[in-house]
């Protein structure tokens, strides 16, 4: 990888965890209950936009900007864990378990629609 | 939203160095076919839960308030090392290689391993002394 890429791709992971912020604030803010809609909301975007990118032509240091520069940065997997394990020690255990069964469950589905459409 | 410009450098910076670190992990352990496990999301995956327990639990119950470390550390660092979509990628590519077994012992490894170094790390700052 050449330092020009690594530089993109660390610009666009920044703005990946900055659009991550702003969405997952914007959600929270209307979701009313324990259940993390907005860290939900990101990933399913973020691997619903993967698998356009897959699915379209992009190869190469493109693919890398946009895969693992803005939406890996976009999307999370601490705090999906995160999320889940307070969850889980506030006693919420089936709201937990719902957590980590339909962001794991929609999000491979979420990569497969993406592709299909793209 | 209140937002804060100085909370969001704080996020841009950690994100630029988790999406760098997460970068270099996957050219150096870039896995050979889609039948193969995909250790560099996996470690980056794993670690970056253990960094965000630690991290979230210290900020939180250990130390003073402060406004920037955890924007940086959490959403920016961890959020940015750490990707969901890509391991979504991975455990789809699997199933379409028809390795039904890999992709739900990929899934199933990844969140116990991601969870438990939440809940190791978690439980590892609470237990520790206070230090002044």
């Amino acid at each position: 990888m050449t330092a020009p890429v690594l530089i993109g791709i660390g610009l666009l992971g920044g703005a990946g965890a900055l659009v991550r912020f702003l969405l997952d604030g914007a959600v929270s803010e209307r979701w009313r209950g324990s259940f993390p809609a907005g860290t939900l909301a990101v990933n399913l975007s973020g691997a619903f936009a993967l698998g356009i990118v897959t699915g379209a032509t992009l190869h190469g240091d493109a693919l890398r900007l946009v895969a693992t520069g803005l939406i890996g940065s976009y999307t999370t997997f601490s705090t999906w864990m995160l999320e889940s394990h307070r969850l889980g020690e506030d006693g919420a255990l089936s709201i937990a378990a719902l957590n980590i069964a339909l962001s794991l469950v929609a999000g491979v589905a979420a990569v497969a629609i993406g592709r299909a459409v793209a | 939203m209140r937002v804060d410009r100085r909370e969001l450098l704080a996020i841009f910076a950690g994100g630029f160095a988790g999406a760098v670190a997460r970068a270099e992990i996957g050219v150096a352990l870039a896995p050979s076919s889609p039948a193969a496990w995909p250790w560099a999301t996996f470690l980056v995956n794993v670690a970056g839960a253990a960094l965000l327990g630690y991290g979230v639990t210290r900020l939180q119950e250990r130390l003073p308030l402060s406004a920037y470390r955890r924007p940086f550390l959490g959403t920016g660092v961890c959020g940015a090392l750490t990707t969901f979509s890509t391991m979504q990628l991975e455990i789809l590519r699997m199933l379409d290689a028809g390795r039904a077994g890999l992709a739900i012992g990929y899934a199933a490894a990844s969140l116990l391993a991601g969870f438990g170094a939440v809940l190791v790390a978690t439980n590892g700052v609470r237990r520790a002394r206070v230090l002044a």
